[in-house]
Parts: structure tokens; sequence; C-alpha cells
């Protein structure tokens, strides 16, 4: 594990595409898929500093991550299809109702 | 018996409490009136019994009192709830026993079917409690609750009518009037309290004790300034100038209320007061002088504007300032027994004269509700030969008229004598003795000439009412007519108790009071101007002069509404201006309104639009717009779109780790 600025960088560029993706899709599906990225690039980064540093606690971490990402999925979907059932749209500008 | 002293005022707090709680639940008027004239008949039995057990004792050993429970210790201070009996105190239970007692009975008959028959008499007993407590109080403190007790029911009183603006008009006034003279009552006790206890370490309230320990007391100073506002206390509740003009407009209320509170007892509480304190007021010789010219100043003032009245009842009320007017110059001329005696015969014939007009007023209203004539029943130009109609009730008013009249040998004549001879002869205010006396003999000729004025307008010649409604008049009931028949007898014989020596009476009224004021007359030679006592044929002389006048009035008034009728018209011809002043009470209302009601309404005014409006509303809703308008920039950051605060997350991460990465 030389390299491990390559590994930060890629984790780097898919958190910011991830990050973009969240502010600016309308499609909550697309949203929550760079919600998905963002995770995914925090675990890569997880998984680089374990190697780097040979300690195991990263990893765990991530495992913890995936499980809790699956359950936020479930969680999130429901939320979606409870919502398209009230709006018949997932359009996130549709959820305008969170305000004073 | 006088240990059971405290029942005199407990059974009208029991009528009180029966008829003010449940009195809307009896509904039967025969109940509650009977049970608000029964409580105060019972004081009245009780008080009976207590005089007869005070005339069996030797003079000296008339003072007792009876502590009923601890009511305020505090440090130095001590106020217990405690009655005293004395000879004086004896004298004005009776009094407000006694022809409380004939008016609740009265008041049966005159309210029958008045809405809140039940408050009324609720009213009354507690009226009665709040008497009995000033009368007999042992303490300023339990007099003063007292005092203030009468002031309350007076309002409640007055404003019995409240669906009336002018009765409730009427209620505020007298109640506002009341306070400024409660103020300066309130003041003269701390002063006394404060000097005494400064000065001697004498911390008291007791009327005892201060008659103990007013040797102390300096002549003049300090107890001038205490007795001052004491004064200011008795002329704001006795109706004196310039605290006046509430009595006049109090006759709003029911007739009864003006005869029992208004005539006989509560308007003489200031008398009273400076009789109970005659020992602190016979320190200062100046003090006695502005009593004595306030009352006579009063006794002429009301006496002329009763003479161009022509409300029953107005005439009545201004009479009664008059001879309150009288009650003071006495004590003021350290004749404190002829004040007090004249409180009592003025009591007598004054209830007998205010509830003969209710009666006259009961019958007029009753025969123009007959016809459906909006006339006023209270006035005299709508009367007139009612002397056939209703003879018992003319009775009782002539003999009552007579009484203050000054005829002897009615009861008036020897109170009123007794007063005039003693403003005439007393040793202390030296060359302006002749002034009062003279001033007091005017203003006992105007008595006599308003009054008779008022009984021949009423009573004589032909009848002005409308002839369908005169078939309509007739004699009020007995329960009307039998307090007006002891009333009148009192006013008539109530005198002989009193009878001065010169007449060959043994005075017992003076010489039951005697311990009273004793120490009173002690204090007062000290500053008496001993010159040549007045010899009997100048008390003779004056005896007869009174008379004389007295007659002279009746004769005026006898001259101008019986024989010339024409005669009132063309006065007031010639003197346009003179009578329009008398007719407006001199303006005084006016003169008040200019001088105190309008600028006190226009500070009101100011301090509700200018400061409460402007600057304590201000201050709160400026607040309150501060924080307006600060979120309603803010609120623009909640905008409802997610993304948006996704967005100000994003920037808040970039923000914080910028800070970190560069700092």
């Amino acid at each position: 594990m030389e390299n491990l600025n390559s590994y930060l960088i890629v984790s780097a560029i898919l958190f910011a595409i991830g990050t973009i993706g969240v502010l600016t899709r309308k499609n909550v599906i697309v949203m929550f898929m760079s919600i998905e990225l963002m995770l995914n690039a925090v675990n890569l980064t997880f998984v680089a500093f374990s190697r780097y540093l040979g300690n195991l606690d990263g990893q765990i971490f991530v495992f913890f991550i995936m499980t809790v990402a699956a359950a936020e999925a479930a969680v999130g979907l429901a939320l979606i299809i409870a919502f398209f059932n009230n709006k018949e749209s997932i359009d996130v500008e549709d959820v305008n109702l969170m305000k004073w | 018996m006088f240990d059971n002293v405290w029942l005199i005022p407990l059974f009208p707090l029991i009528g009180f409490l029966i008829n003010g709680l449940f009195g809307k639940k009896i509904k039967n008027e025969a109940v509650i009136g009977a049970i608000g004239t029964l409580a105060i008949f019972a004081s009245f039995v009780v008080s009976c019994l207590i005089l007869m057990q005070m005339i069996g004792l030797p003079a000296e050993q008339r003072v007792f009192e009876k502590v009923l429970f601890p009511w305020i210790h505090s440090g130095n201070f001590k106020a217990d709830m405690a009655f005293l009996l004395d000879p004086l105190s004896c004298v004005m239970i009776m009094v407000v026993t006694g022809v409380g007692s004939l008016i609740h009975l009265y008041s049966i008959g005159y309210m029958h079917g008045e809405e809140g028959f039940y408050r009324f008499f609720a009213y009354l007993n507690l009226f009665c409690m709040s008497m009995l407590l000033l009368v007999l109080g042992s303490n300023m403190l339990v007099m003063f609750i007292g005092w203030e007790g009468v002031g309350l029911c007076s309002y409640l009183l007055i404003g019995y009518y409240f669906h009336k603006k002018s009765a409730g008009d009427a209620a505020k006034k007298a109640f506002v009037m009341n306070r400024v003279g409660d103020f300066g009552f309130l003041l003269g006790l701390f002063t006394l309290y404060w000097w005494f206890g400064s000065n001697h370490n004498i911390w008291t309230i007791n009327f005892v004790e201060i008659k103990a320990a007013s040797h102390l007391l300096p002549y003049g100073g300090v107890v001038t300034v205490a007795t001052l506002c004491f004064f200011v206390g008795a002329t704001g509740k006795s109706a004196q100038l310039p605290l006046f003009t509430w009595l006049p407009d109090a006759m709003e209320g029911p007739t009864p209320v003006s005869a029992l509170i208004h005539a006989a007892t509560m308007v003489t509480a200031g008398v009273y007061m400076i009789g109970r304190m005659s020992f602190v007021f016979a320190k200062s010789p100046d003090t006695l002088l502005v009593i004595a010219v306030v009352g006579a100043a009063t006794a002429i003032f009301a006496a002329t504007i009763g003479t161009a009245q022509n409300d029953i009842k107005r005439v009545l009320a201004y009479s009664t300032v008059s001879q309150l007017g009288f009650m003071f110059l006495a004590m003021g001329v350290g004749a404190f027994s002829a004040g007090i005696f004249h409180l009592m015969t003025h009591a007598f014939f004054k209830a007998c004269l205010f509830l003969g007009s209710g009666s006259v007023i009961h019958s007029m209203h009753h025969a123009l509700h007959k016809i459906h004539s909006h006339d006023d029943a209270q006035d005299m130009r709508n009367m007139g030969g009612l002397r056939k109609a209703m003879p018992i009730t003319f009775i009782t008013f002539a003999v009552s008229t007579i009484a203050i009249s000054g005829i002897p040998p009615l009861s008036g004549f020897f109170s009123k004598d007794e007063i005039l001879w003693m403003a005439f002869s007393n040793q202390f205010h030296g060359n302006v003795n002749i002034y009062l006396w003279g001033i007091g003999a005017v203003a006992a000729c105007f008595t006599a000439f308003y009054m008779w004025r008022l009984v021949f307008m009423t009573f004589f010649g032909d009848c002005r009412i409308n002839p369908t409604a005169k078939s309509y008049l007739h004699e009020s009931p007995l329960v009307i007519t039998i307090p007006l028949m002891v009333l009148g007898a009192l006013a008539a014989v109530g005198g002989f108790i009193g009878v001065p020596k010169i007449l060959g009476g043994l005075n017992h009224f003076e010489h039951w009071l005697e311990p009273v004021f004793e120490t009173a007359h002690e204090y007062s030679t000290q500053y008496a101007h001993h010159g040549a006592h007045p010899s009997h044929s100048v008390e003779w002389t004056l005896m007869i002069l009174s008379t004389v006048i007295a007659v002279i009035g009746i004769m005026i008034a006898a001259t101008m509404y019986v024989k010339n009728k024409s005669l009132p018209g063309r006065f007031v011809a010639t003197f346009p201006t003179l009578h329009r002043a008398v007719f407006n009470k001199w303006y005084v209302d006016e003169i008040y309104d200019y001088l105190f009601v309008n600028p006190c309404k226009a500070f009101g005014q100011f301090l509700w639009k200018g400061f409460d409006v402007l600057i304590v509303d201000g201050v709160v809703n400026g607040v309150a717009n501060t924080v307006m308008g600060f979120s309603g920039i803010f609120r623009y950051m909640q905008s409802g779109y997610i993304y948006n605060y996704a967005f100000s997350m994003a920037l808040g991460v970039v923000v914080m780790l910028g800070y970190f990465i560069f700092k």
C-alpha cells in the first residue's frame, strides 16, 4: 500500500460526485443512489486506511456502514413509496411542505 | 351584660350573611324583611340592657373595654378586636340600633316589590354592623374598619338603582370624596401613633391608653397637624365644606337609606370621632377654631342652597349638611356634649323628615304611576295640599319640622340653642364668638325658612298634581307610619333629657357625657380667656332671640308660600343672578369639575394615551415587532425544499473543513 493517495483521491472524487448528485438531481431515487455513492466513498477511505495502518478497525466500521446502509435503503425506499402514493411523484421539488 | 357587647355588631352581621347569601333563594319579602329587622332589633335590645346597666353604675365606673380577640400584634404595634363601652358609645349604639330598627321596619313597606329586596336588607344590615363597629371600636383601627365599612355600604346603597347612570355616578362621587377624607384620617392616625411612640415610647392606638397619656401631648404643634388631618377625615364623612357635595347627590339612593345613612347615623361619624378623641382635639385651640369656622360656614352655606331647591329630598339633604355644620360648630367651641346632643335629636327629627318625605314620594309615585304620568314624584312643584290625603305623614312631618326649626319645647330647640349659646359664650375664640353665633343664628333662620317652605309647598295650598292622579293619593300602610309616629314622638320629647339648667332642667344628657369629656374640658381651660361670664339675663335674651329668629323664618316662609304666592316669583325676577347662583348650588360642583375633576380626567387621559399606549405598550410591542422583523428575514432560509437544506448542510461542511484546512 505505497500508494494511499490514489485511493484517497478516488474516494474524494466519488464523494464529490455523490454530493453533487444529491444537491443537483431532482429525482429522489437518483439522490438516494448518490447518497449510497457517498457512503461507499467513505467505505473506500476506511478500507484504504485500514490497509495502510495495518489495523482492522476500519474494516469493521465498513461492515457496520454497509449494514446501516442496507437498513437505510429499506427505510428510504419505503418512504419514497409512501411519498409517491401521496403525490404521484418522486420529484424532490414536490417535497415542499417543510417550511414555516 | 357588658361582656356581651360583641353581640351588638354580631346580630346585623348574621342578618347580612343570611340575607346576602340566601336572600335570592328565600324570595319571600316578609321573611327577608323580618330577618333584617329582627337582627338590628336584637342589637337594640342588647343596647338597651347595656344602657340600663350603665345607668346603674356610678359615673367613674362607666368605662368598660371588652377584648374579643387579639388581632394584630407585631413588634410594638398592638391592635385588638376590642369594644369600648362608655357613656358616649352608649348614646351612639342606642341611636344607631334604635333609629336603625325603625328604618328597617319602614323599609319593609317602602321597598315592597322592588327588585333586589334581599340585597337592600343585606346591605342595610352590613351598614349597621359597620356603624356599630365604628362607634364601639376601642382603638382607631377597629374604628377605621367601621369607618371604611360604612363608606362601602353608603356606596352600595346610593348605587342601589345601579341601572340608572345618575345613581352610579352619585355612588362613585360619594366613594371618591370619602376616600379623600379617609386619607386624612389615616394620616392623623399615623401622626399620633408616631408621635407617642417616638417621643414617649408609648406605641398605642387604643383610645383609653391615648386618653391616659394625653397629658403628654403639647398644646398646638404636632397635635394641630394630627387633629387637622382627623378633621379632614371628618369633613369627608360628615359632608362639611369643602367635601360636602357628595351628600346631596347621595339622594339617588332609596329614601330609607337617606334617612339611616345620610341623615341619622353615618354622616354623624365625623362628629362622633371628634367627640371620641376630644381629649386630643382639646389640646389644639387652632384646630378647634378651624372646626368651629368650617362648621358655621357649612351651616349657613348649605342652608342658603336649601332655600331654592325643588326636589323634596335635596332640600332635606342640604338641611342635613347644614345641621351637621351646627354639630361641628358645637365641637369647635368645646361644647362636645351639646354637639352629641344635637347629633341625637337630629337623628330623630331628620330620620322622621326623611321617612316622611319617603312616604310622600311613595304615595306620589303610586298615584303618578296609576295614570302613567312621567312627572317627577320628588318635585315639590308637583305636590301641594297633601295634608288631607296623608294626615299621619303630615302630622309627624310637621312635628319634626317644628323641632328642626328650633321652636320650644321640641327637641331641636334645646340642642340648637345650647350650641348657639356655647358659640356665643365659650371662652376660647375671643372676638370670633360673636360671628360664630351670628352665622349660626342666621343659618337657624334659613333652616326655619326652607323647612317651612318645604312643608307649605308639599302639604298646604292647592293640589298641583294631576286631578286624576289625586284620587289615587293615599296614606301609607302602618309599617311605614309606625316608624314615623315613633320618630315624631321622639323628635317632640327627645329634647327633655337635655333641658339646660337655666330653664329649670337638670341637663341629664350633659351630665351623662361628663366623664367622657371632662379630660377635654380640663385641657381647654388652660387656654381659655377668663373674661366675665355672660350673665343669665344674656342667656335668656339669646334664647328668646333664637326662638324669635326661628319664628321670623317661619313667618317669611308663610308669607311667601301661603299668603302671597306671587312673592317668590317676584323675588326671582328682582334678583335673577342671586337666584340662579343659589338654585345652581353656588356652582360648587361646576367649580370642582373645573378645578379637580377635569384636570384629573385630563391627567388620566394623558397617562392612558401618552404613557400607557405610547410608552408601556410601545416597549412591549416594539420588542415583539423587532423579533418579528428579524424572523421575517430568517424565515426565507426555511424554503421547504430538501435540496436547499442539503445544500446548506454541504456548505456548512465545506466551510468547517476549509477552516480546519486553512487555519
